[in-house]
Formats: C-alpha cells, sequence, structure tokens
C-alpha cells in the first residue's frame, strides 16, 4: 500500500506531575528550575501510536513537529533514538504569550508545509490539560479528528480504523485519511531508545544548536549530514497571518494569576496509639459521622 | 440577543448531570446580566426532553432531533453548534469537560475563533481593564482556573472575541432547580443549513458503554489512597475500611499513575470533585491538584509519616503515623464501637 507521511505533535513540558517541596518558591510563585523538563507523557503514546503504523506499511515515515523554545529539541532527538526519522521545531519569539488557538494556529501553518497522511498528537500536555490543540490544528486544516484513541485496529489506504476509550467504555471507529488523532494515556506505552539508532542521531542538531559553536565535534558532525539536522522553522518560514500568531493571536487573556496557598486551618494531631484511633473511631460514630 | 447557551449533553434523550449543573450556573449569570439562558440539545429521541431543562432556568431549548446525532460524532455536533452560534450570536457557551465536551468544544472555538478555557473551577461576571491599551470592558465572563498542575489559579478572559466559551468538569458547580422553573420554550435547530454530507465520513462501526460502576461523587463518606499506600497490595487496605464504613474508594493522581487502581476513582483536577460529610485521605501528600477536588468535604481526616504534608493544612484530623498500622485499627476500633 502506499507510504504514509506521519507527524507526531509533540511538546516539551515541566513535569508538573512530581512537584516537589521546593517547586514554589517561598513567596509562593512557580520554581520552574526545580522542575525538569521532559516529553509530554501523551506525546510518548502518540509516538509509539505513529511507529505502529509505520511498522505496518513499509516505507512510511514519522517526524516529530514540537513548538518550543530551543531546548526541545531535546525531546525530537529522544524521539529519533525511539524511532522517529526526523523532526521540526518551530521556535520564534513571535508565539510568544500563545493561548492554545494561536499556538494550533501556528503548528497548522508548519504543518501545510510539511504535509502529512496522517497528525498524531498525546491528547493533553500534562502543563495545561487543556486537551485542544489536536481538535483546533484538525479545524485548521479542516480535517477530520478521533480523539482519544487507543489502538490502531486496521490501516488501509485511503482509511483508518481505531479503537477510542470514552469514559465509560470504548468504540471502535473508521475515518478517512488524511486526518488527526489523539492518543490517550491508556494506549501502548512508547519503545525504549534504540541503542543503534543513540549511536547514529546523538549528533542530531538544530541550526541553532550548531550555530552556537560551530567549530564543535558534534556541530561538525551535524552540519555535514542531512539526516543529522533537525529543521528549525521560525514564523516566516511558515507563512502564517502574524495577527494570528502569539499574544496578539489569542483571544484568551490571562486577567490574574494567583498563586495556591493554602488556607492553613488548625488540625487536630493525632498518633497511631491505639487510644488516639479508638477515641477518634468512637467520636465519628457518636456524632454519626460514621454509621 | 447576546444570551447564554448551554450544550446539553445526552443519551437516549436524558440530559446529562453536567449540562444540568452547567444550567444551574447558566441560570445564575444570566440574572446578573438580564439577558436569557438557551439550552442547546443535539442527539436522537429529545422529545419532552425540554421539560427537565426548563426546571433548570432554560427560557429556550434549541433542538436538532435526528438519528445522525446520536451517538456523539464531532463534526455534525460542530457544524450545528457553529451554525447555531453564528446566528444567535450568544456572548457566552457553556460545555461540560466531558469526553464529548472536550473533543469538540475546542473544535467550535477554532471554527468561531473565539477563545475557550478548559475546565473551569469558577465562572463569574466581572470588568476589565486592558493594562497596554488602556481599554475598559464590562461584563465579561471570568473563567476561572487551575493551571500548572493546580500550583496557580489563573483568572483568564476574552476581550474582544465572541462568544465567550468555557468548559467545567461535571460535579464542579451544584445542581439545583431554578428559584422559578423557566418557560422552555422549544424552538427547532434548522440543522440542515449546517450540516454538509463531509461532516458525515466519520463511522462509528462499535460502541460498547458500560453502565457507571464506580460513583464516588454521590458517596457520603470517602477513603482515599495516595501514592503513600506503597503498592497495588496495599492499596487493598482503602477497599477494607470503606467495605466496613460503608465508604467509597477514590485515589490521588499519584496512585492512579501507579497503577494501584483505576481512573474511575480519581479525585482531583483531572478527575472527580467531591464533597462528602467525610474524607479519609491516606497516604496522600496533599498536592492542589487533588485538594481542589476534595477540601470541601465537611470533615478530613489524614493519615500521613509526614507530620508537615500539605494535606495537614487543610485536615480536621491529622494522624501522623504509617497507614498499614492505621487503619487496621480504625477497622478494629469502628467495629468494636458500632452496633
Amino acid at each position: 500500500m502506499k507510504q504514509l507521511k506521519i507527524v507526531v505533535l509533540a511538546k516539551q513540558v515541566p513535569d508538573t506531575r512530581n512537584v516537589g517541596k521546593d517547586a514554589m518558591t517561598p513567596e509562593g510563585t512557580v520554581n520552574r528550575a526545580a522542575l525538569p523538563a521532559i516529553f509530554n507523557p501523551e506525546d510518548l503514546n502518540a509516538l509509539e501510536a505513529a511507529l505502529s503504523i509505520k511498522d505496518r506499511v513499509a516505507g512510511s515515515t514519522v517526524h516529530i513537529l514540537s513548538m518550543g523554545p530551543l531546548r526541545a529539541a531535546d525531546i525530537i532527538r529522544d524521539a529519533m533514538f525511539r524511532g522517529a526519522d526526523g523532526g521540526y521545531l518551530l521556535t520564534d519569539r513571535k508565539f510568544a504569550g500563545s493561548d492554545t488557538l494561536a499556538t494550533s494556529y501556528a503548528l497548522s501553518c508548519a504543518l501545510k508545509k510539511i504535509g502529512a497522511d496522517i497528525i498524531v498528537a498525546g491528547r493533553q500536555a500534562i502543563d495545561g490539560d487543556t486537551a485542544q490543540v489536536g481538535p483546533q490544528v484538525a479545524e485548521k486544516l479542516a480535517l477530520p479528528q478521533v480523539t482519544y484513541v487507543e489502538e490502531i485496529l486496521d490501516i488501509a489506504d485511503d482509511k483508518i480504523v481505531v479503537k477510542r476509550r470514552l469514559e465509560h467504555g470504548v468504540e471502535t471507529v473508521e475515518a478517512p485519511l488524511p486526518l488527526v488523532i489523539t492518543v490517550n494515556a491508556s494506549a501502548a506505552e512508547c519503545r525504549p531508545q534504540n541503542a543503534k539508532r543513540v549511536m547514529k542521531y546523538k549528533y542530531a542538531l538544530t541550526k541553532s544548536e550548531i550555530a552556537a559553536d560551530a567549530e564543535a565535534f558534534n556541530a561538525k558532525m551535524a552540519a555535514s549530514k542531512d539526516y543529522l539536522q533537525i529543521v528549525e522553522l521560525a514564523a516566516a518560514d511558515v507563512d502564517p497571518d502574524e495577527n494570528q500568531l502569539g499574544l496578539t493571536g489569542s483571544p484568551t487573556k490571562v486577567k490574574a494569576i494567583q498563586n495556591v496557598v493554602f488556607q492553613a486551618k488548625e488540625a487536630k494531631k493525632l498518633s497511631s496509639a491505639d487510644k488516639d484511633i479508638e477515641e477518634l473511631m468512637v467520636e465519628l460514630i457518636t456524632s454519626r459521622t460514621l454509621g | 440577543m447576546n444570551n447564554i447557551f448551554v450544550y446539553i449533553e445526552n443519551e437516549n434523550g436524558v440530559a446529562a448531570d453536567v449540562s444540568l449543573e452547567l444550567l444551574t450556573k447558566g441560570r445564575e449569570l444570566a440574572d446578573t446580566l438580564g439577558v436569557k439562558l438557551e439550552a442547546v440539545a443535539v442527539g436522537a429521541g429529545l422529545a419532552g426532553i425540554e421539560k427537565e431543562l426548563a426546571k433548570y432556568g432554560a427560557d429556550t431549548v434549541w433542538v436538532a432531533d435526528d438519528k445522525e446525532f446520536a451517538p456523539f460524532r464531532t463534526l455534525p455536533h460542530t457544524a450545528v453548534l457553529c451554525g447555531l452560534i453564528e446566528q444567535e450570536k450568544p456572548q457566552i457557551v457553556l460545555f461540560g469537560a466531558t469526553p464529548v465536551g472536550r473533543d469538540f468544544a475546542p473544535r467550535v472555538s477554532s471554527a468561531l475563533y473565539s477563545g475557550l478555557t478548559a475546565d473551569c473551577t469558577q465562572l463569574e461576571i466581572g470588568d476589565h481593564k486592558d493594562a497596554k491599551t488602556g481599554t475598559e470592558y464590562k461584563n465579561l465572563l471570568y473563567q476561572i482556573r487551575p493551571a500548572f498542575g493546580g500550583n496557580i489559579i489563573a483568572t483568564i478572559v476574552n476581550p474582544d472575541h465572541r462568544p465567550q466559551m468555557a468548559t467545567v468538569r461535571e460535579g464542579v458547580m451544584r445542581k439545583a432547580y431554578a428559584a422559578k422553573p423557566a418557560a422552555g420554550e422549544v424552538k427547532a435547530i434548522d440543522w440542515k443549513k449546517f450540516v454538509k454530507d463531509t461532516d458525515l465520513v466519520v463511522k462509528i462501526i462499535d460502541r460498547q458503554i458500560e453502565e457507571r460502576r464506580i460513583n464516588i461523587k454521590g458517596a457520603g463518606v470517602i477513603v482515599a489512597g495516595g501514592y503513600g499506600m506503597g503498592s497495588k497490595e496495599n492499596f487493598q487496605l482503602c477497599h477494607e475500611l470503606a467495605d466496613v464504613l460503608g465508604a467509597e474508594v477514590g485515589a490521588s493522581r499519584a496512585a492512579v499513575d501507579a497503577g494501584f487502581t483505576e481512573h474511575a476513582r480519581q479525585v482531583g483536577q483531572t478527575g472527580v470533585t467531591v464533597r462528602p460529610k467525610l474524607y479519609i485521605a491516606c497516604g496522600i501528600s496533599g498536592q492542589i491538584q487533588h485538594t481542589a477536588g476534595m477540601d470541601q468535604s465537611s470533615m478530613i481526616i489524614s493519615i500521613n509519616t509526614d507530620p508537615d504534608a500539605p494535606i495537614n493544612k487543610i485536615a480536621d484530623y491529622a494522624i501522623t503515623g504509617d497507614v498499614n498500622e492505621i487503619i487496621p485499627k480504625m477497622i478494629k476500633y469502628y467495629k468494636q464501637n458500632s452496633k
């Protein structure tokens, strides 16, 4: 069957899942330095779904598209170590302050340049949990969307059959290509990095990374081989309507940010001693909180 | 004109709880603004749905009733909502943050080029002044939501684009009949104008929906386990205590992510919001992600080895110690002292 061009949308995010004690400063602001930047977890599920299609359809390609700062190239390399053929980093100060709609617009402009038969994204990113970018990219490209995909069941030249995970059940859906699918955390975990691929792609760099230290061995290696170049796209490279980018292109504005401070109240302190636990249970029973 | 829309999610013509909760909130916002509250029901077999919606304050019930609309599919529902919004120009549109709402509300917002704020925990009407231009805006919808893993609360506004759209999770808003029932006047949506053949390209081949098995939202007492339970086996202790107390079992995101229990039990921002009369938090540190979904419980007991765990700041009783030792003691002394 025809070879497919698959693009995975991936985001580098602060790891908000395991926020330790030092993640908030004493002033109550977020201490970003204390949060490691990671591959958004469901985007890894999306990558696996894309690679599984590539496994089935010989000659297909998988590329990563990530919008973010230069250091987001780290997740593109990670994806290449796991099986992606290459990647695009969409990076420009003009994107700063983008809400989900402006982000989706920028990504859709890049996708028009890159071209894709199947666009795969994680359901949502853990730093915002909005789940909006997948459906909005689909709308901007006038493509159908299938969300919450757990498994690719079948794929043919012009259509795909997938299993979707809903709140209380599953749905099997058939949709035409091209399309956008978003993948759930309940889908297959991403395959690990492959040692041979790490050797092959460890010098993959973006042009900014090469320019930062052009005389370094890494940079010379990357510059000498096409497959080691992560394509860097600025706003101008994807022909956007600039009014739809960044803060200007974002209908939603942040009016206020409030740091969450616990309203401390006096908890009654108890130990694990039998007497403490028995008194507590008796109190719960007599107050009719229990029973 | 410029009323408030609430999208009515439904299964077999029965409105979802979250949609009724949104009607209750929508009624309050509509009264503040002096506008009408309009429900939008898209599905199949919707005859009579307006009676229930009117009780929750819907002045108008827009209906698109056809077999093409059930089960839910993204494209036809998007087409109907976009068409009706362009026709009626509501100033606010609210959706449940369910798999359905989270699937197609972003698509509607993109098509209309209007902002959408996901998973709001509060909605209020207020004024806004743009810091740069000095432009003043009256009566905007404040869309208040946690962000950054719940460590901050952001107030979002859409100054220049309409409608202002938001999604809200089930259980976050209270559901209550309106002070006086509204008219619930049915208006048919002329949906054939809006839905094109190309909106019908995705086909549902099979659908297996289970009845809701776990209902922690309605439970009076919840025993919730966190990462501190240590293992899937140890998590069973929560079930043992819950069985004895006649309680439901809840969990923190960390416990669900670690595979101790299923997602349907997750309490917090990306799970369920609960307000039981008693919440027993076992081995839960109390990240805001979790506490946002349970801090309105009437009474909170925390069990934690760390006396300074954040959960203790909202707890009524903080027991310091090991869950493996304390939970069996709670079971023992409850059995001894209850009749």
